[in-house]
């Protein structure tokens, strides 16, 4: 909300410092956004009358004038031809700065000296509405004698502070000059000047010309009107144009500005109809047709609904009540009997309307956030002294007002100790009737009992809570003595799966991986381009109005998103990385969606770079382990996106944790990179279940281990995994450790057959074993390879 | 006769001695007569050939011979050893100034160190971590929240929509619902977590971002108690010297309500770019609780209150860091991330 402050004066006497008002006004609670001087750009520029004048003796063109500036007299060369002597103009002294960043100079011009310039309209900012002869070519010839050496900002009316306040959607009450006036008033204490309009009207009666019906009161509670007879359309006086383009408002003609005038200063939008445009001279306000067809005014073809409230004359609409009116009843410059609507529409109508429509205007803002009907009169009547004292019509004599609707007074009765408690705080009941007054509440003060009227432009105030912040406002929030709660000792902590969750991203971290932290959405190209087949199955979490395509699904992997990652890096010439990723999925439970998807926590880990399946596997196997987790596996799987025969799922026990391996090449073709990737994505949940931060102490082995290696000959596809089994299952208890040390495949070795070496350390917890034990062990363990894996050892 | 073959036998050695300047001819030479096979040896295994009565003096000065010269192979012996170390030491002078080799370490996101300090922060007072789902009813975000389908603080959210009743949240506000739903007073939790407003990406702007939500209700919770709290959290997430300041402002769930600046952390209340000369950062909105929310959770407001807070984590960590686009934190460059 701009707010001119010389409007503002209109309402409350403001005597501090700019800086002051700025800010008192926001710790009470009317945020100052911004402040624009007008006419700050313009300095140095004073009133003069031209004494002498002369041509130059050097130049046809120039004239040469003494120019009397009050306190001196000086001499300016001019190019202008329409200046006389004894003009009144505008004079730009030396060092003055004019529109538009121009910077003056005292100089010579072809030998004779200029002490600085005479200035356009143009030069000052001023359009020819703003001031007859502005635009002309030449000098600005100023109306009046005014005071010689006087600021031409002052005269010229160029000066104007404009504060922009945040009015949050709770006080549409101070969508105008008279509610932030109130603030004012109450912030500095100062008495509030409040509007009590005059109206000179005319001897005939309003009910004569027109009237009004209104069908639907719930959504209309108050419709109000007056005509305007005799109407001369014209420009409206340069004052009341400065505040409405101060306020961010452009002047039209009279009428329209009177009402945009009342909008700002009171909070209640206007419409003003050419009564001879409704075709029954009488406003029937309904609710619109299925499919009803209405041109608003600004040229759009609008189709209603039978949820939008219409005005009409009778026949058509004429406007959509609350939002725009219709180029079928505009003001225009032969209008001349106005119809001046003002009114109380239901805010939650206005609000769909205009949002159906896709049509917000200023009214439309205004009503949809619940404007006091008791506006409606003193706005209708200030609007028709604007017309007294614009000449621009006279209103006939009263009013037609549909009042059907009318709020309930509101009374909330507490007491100061509540407030108090509420606020943690000592006022006295007395101080804090103090504070509310001025807001325009009634208190009644029984000891501590209030009893509190609540004005009808205040519908946001409605109990306790609401009273104490309009207290702590006015008393000050910086006063309310900072405390720390009273209640007794809580514990903070993170539970335990929080726990386990920054204990692996630290071991992550400790690994040489980085978090990274990626968006939500996907869409249908990156699943396609990660690899990922959307069949049937496929249940996507889809955003009806995403920002496009590609952010158009809650992502049910975290994938694609690792994936783009890794190769933004690799295009960026990063030569190897390995990050991490702890986010939701989203995972739809049945389409169309009733109940929340399900979102369990996943974890993803890419590398790419120096770096190898094996990895990525000693990553997960870390992880696992530092949760405690037993009974690991990884097994052969395939899976979308993954190469065939690099990718393993992971589990223990008996539940499967996630997926790991290569990146199929033919994803990363796709993205068009040719370095390996090796991505992990695991349940996160399944793993902070199972996992623990419990550990017991095993005692460090008094006796030494053996270490006997052997090596053997296998098929080819034998898993690793099954012949540690059998090697751990033959050789028993003993076993502390089983290693796979090397692996070789070629010469010497026949065709469909590897060769592995394993070392392996026995040890036993109460004994030194003797070599008889462990040859023994062996021969079991070799015997039992060759049974159940096809092994042979290697001489 | 012997005197003069041993004098010629220990000038020799003392010649060859001197020759020698490392360990390995050392060796050699003392092998050479001090070895089994050595001169010495050969001269004490030749006293048999000497009439008896020579033997013992010849013996005496074949022995002291020996001792003289082994003292001096010991003597030379320790000369190079320590000659030889410092050869080594001199050869393995190294280029200190040459590239560590640095371990592989991987480092947190940035929001995740500061969300991680934050909730340490509130956890010394007693906090403990709660979390909702971001995939969330309407009911949670918005009705539950004293927000109800026309109110026009909906308009300035600007919420993506699964379905008519399923959002993405548009803030951590749902959590404190739901903990209020599931555990009776005294609460005392943080929510951190990801929002989703409907904002085209720019350097201050993102369609996801992060906030810490905060709730305490009990019996007496006060206005003062929110300040307090506030104020030990922003003194410890930027230093003792920091101020905060509340100005009143308007969220539907809570009433009074505030909007918190804080003293700028870089220009320590000086006014600076980063603050936009103001000397304060905006970094918190809060307030008391509603009584509607409370009363929709089935806890009476008469009996007890609470207060609320909400934080934007992204900002913070932008704040604290300098960072100056928000598009860094979501691109995960390793130039980026590295820094942290
Ligand atoms: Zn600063």
């Amino acid at each position: 909300m701009k707010v001119p402050l010389s409007w503002l004066k209109d309402f409350v006497d403001i005597d501090v410092s700019l800086e002051d008002f700025v800010d008192r006004m926001t710790m009470s609670g009317s945020k100052v956004e911004t402040v624009e001087q007008i006419g700050g750009e313009i300095n140095n520029v004073v009133v003069g009358r031209i004494i002498e004048r002369r041509k130059h003796p050097n130049a046809d063109r120039l004239q040469v004038c003494q120019v009397d500036i009050g306190n001196s007299i000086v001499q300016i060369v001019t190019a202008a031809d329409n200046i006389e002597t004894g003009d009144y103009i505008p004079v730009a002294l030396h060092g003055a700065d004019l529109v538009g960043g121009i910077k003056i100079k005292r100089g010579k011009l072809r030998g004779e000296v200029s002490e600085g310039m005479m200035c356009s309209g143009k030069e000052l900012g001023l359009t020819e509405e703003d001031y007859p002869g502005a635009e002309t070519y030449g000098i600005l010839i100023l109306d009046k004698p005014y005071e010689l050496g006087a600021d031409i900002k002052k005269v010229l009316g160029l000066e104007e502070t404009v504060v922009d306040f945040e009015i949050t959607p709770n006080r549409p009450d101070c969508l105008s000059i008279m509610g932030i006036g109130r603030e004012a008033a109450a912030t500095f204490k100062k008495p509030f000047n409040a509007l009590d309009p005059v109206v000179k009207e005319g001897s005939e009666m309003v009910e004569t010309a027109a009237s009004i019906t209104v069908e639907c009161p719930q959504l209309c509670p108050r419709y109000a009107a007056r005509i305007i007879t005799n109407v001369k359309i014209g420009p409206s006086p340069k004052w009341m144009r400065d505040r409405l383009k101060a306020a961010g408002i452009r002047p039209i003609n009279n009428v329209v500005d009177i009402t945009n005038y009342v909008m700002l200063e009171c909070g209640q939008p206007m419409h003003a109809f050419d009564l001879n445009r409704l075709e029954q001279h009488k406003i029937v306000v309904r609710t619109a047709h299925d499919g009803e067809l209405f041109e608003t005014l600004d040229g759009v073809q609008r189709r209603l609904d039978s949820d939008m409230l219409v005005i009409t004359d009778g026949m058509n609409p004429v406007a959509v009540a609350g939002v725009m009116g219709g180029a079928n009843s505009e003001i225009s410059d032969d209008t001349c009997t106005v119809l001046l609507e003002s009114a109380n529409f239901n805010k939650v109508s206005v609000r769909n309307t205009s949002r159906k429509l896709g049509l917000r205007t200023e009214a439309s803002s205004r009503f949809e956030k619940g404007l006091d009907p008791e506006l409606v009169m003193l706005a209708l009547n200030r609007a028709a002294e604007l017309f007294n004292m614009l000449e621009a019509g006279t209103p006939m004599q009263g009013v037609i007002d549909v009042y059907s609707v009318k709020p309930e007074q509101r009374v909330i009765q507490t007491d100061a100790a509540s407030i108090n408690a509420l606020l943690g705080t000592a006022i006295a009941a007395d101080e804090m009737k103090a504070m509310l007054i001025p807001l325009g509440f009634e208190v009644g003060c029984n000891d501590s009992r209030m009893s509190v009227k609540v004005p009808s432009f205040r519908q946001d105030v409605v109990e306790m809570a609401d009273l104490a912040e309009e207290v702590a406002r006015f008393y000050g929030y910086d006063r309310i003595k900072p405390t720390l709660m009273k209640s007794g000792i809580s514990v903070g902590r993170r539970n335990v799966k929080q726990q386990l969750m920054e204990y692996i991203k630290d071991v992550l971290t400790a690994c040489g991986l980085y978090e990274v932290n990626t968006y939500s959405f996907t869409g249908y190209r990156q699943l396609k381009q990660a690899g990922i087949k959307m069949d049937e199955s496929f249940k996507p979490v889809t955003i009806k109005n995403a920002l496009g395509e590609d952010q158009s699904l809650m992502r049910p992997t975290l994938i694609p998103s690792m994936l783009e990652v890794l190769v933004r890096n690799i295009n960026r010439g990063v030569d190897s990385f390995g990050v991490f990723e702890t986010a939701p999925v989203f995972l739809a439970n049945e389409l169309p969606l009733i109940t929340l998807p399900q979102q369990p926590m996943r974890l993803a880990i890419g590398l790419y770079g120096n770096t190898d399946f094996f990895t990525l596997k000693g990553i997960i196997e870390t992880i696992l382990e530092a949760l405690a987790i037993k009974g690991i596996y990884f097994s052969p799987v395939q899976c979308d996106g993954f190469h065939p025969g690099r990718t393993a799922e992971v589990g223990f026990g008996t539940a499967v944790a996630g997926v790991m391996g290569e990146v199929h090449p033919d994803v990363l073709d796709n993205f068009d990179v040719e370095k390996r990737i090796y991505i992990a994505e695991l349940d996160l949940d399944t793993l902070l279940d199972n996992g623990t931060l419990d550990r017991t102490y095993v005692a460090l082995p008094k006796f030494p281990a053996v270490q006997r290696d052997i090596a053997i000959t296998v098929p080819k596809h034998a898993l690793a995994r099954d012949i540690e089994n059998v090697i751990k299952k033959s050789g028993g208890k003993l076993i502390e450790d089983v290693k796979l040390f090397d692996v070789y495949e070629g010469s010497q070795i026949p065709e469909g057959y590897k060769s592995v070496a394993y070392s392996i350390i026995y040890r036993a917890s109460d004994r030194t074993l003797t070599d008889q034990e462990v040859d023994k062990l062996q021969e079991r363990i070799i015997k039992a390879l060759g049974e159940q894996i096809g092994a042979q050892l290697r001489g | 006769m012997l005197r003069d073959e041993l004098d010629e036998l220990k000038r020799k050695f003392i010649n060859e001695l001197k020759q020698i300047s490392d360990s390995e001819a050392l060796e050699a030479l003392r092998i050479k007569y001090m070895g089994k096979k050595g001169l010495v040896t050969l001269l004490l295994k030749g006293m048999g050939d000497l009439p008896p009565e020579e033997r013992p003096a010849a013996g005496q000065a074949v022995n002291g011979l020996k001792e003289e010269l082994a003292a001096l192979l010991d003597n030379e012996e320790r000369r190079i050893k320590a000659a030889e170390r410092q050869r080594r030491l001199e050869a393995e002078t190294i280029d200190v100034t040459m590239p560590g080799k640095r371990p592989v370490i991987g480092k947190r996101h940035p929001l995740s160190i500061v969300r991680r300090q934050i909730e340490d922060i509130f956890i010394g007072m007693g906090f403990e971590i709660a979390d909702g789902p971001e995939v969330e009813y309407d009911y949670y975000n918005f009705e539950a929240l004293n927000i109800p389908k026309d109110h026009p603080s909906r308009d300035l959210q600007d919420t993506f929509y699964i379905t008519d009743n399923i959002v993405l949240r548009t803030q951590t506000s749902p959590v404190q619902i739901r903990v209020m739903e599931s555990h009776k007073p005294p609460i005392r939790i943080i929510a951190p977590g990801r929002v989703y407003r409907s904002d085209e990406v720019d350097a201050t702007h993102s369609p996801i971002f992060h906030q810490m939500e905060g709730l305490v209700v009990d019996h007496g919770i006060t206005m003062g108690d929110l300040k307090g709290v506030l104020d030990v959290f922003a003194k410890a997430l930027y230093g003792e010297d920091t101020r905060t300041k509340f100005r009143p402002h308007y969220f539907p769930f809570t009433e009074p309500s505030a909007e918190v600046d804080v003293t700028c952390a870089w220009c320590h209340g000086q006014g600076c770019r980063i603050c936009g000369y103001s000397g304060w950062i905006e970094v918190l909105g809060a307030g008391m609780v509603h009584p509607n929310v409370l009363r929709t959770v089935g806890i009476n407001p008469d009996e007890y209150s609470g207060f609320a807070f909400g934080l934007g984590l992204d900002r913070l960590t932008m704040l604290k860091y300098g960072i100056d686009d928000m598009r860094l934190l979501f691109e995960n460059d390793y130039r980026f991330l590295k820094q942290f």
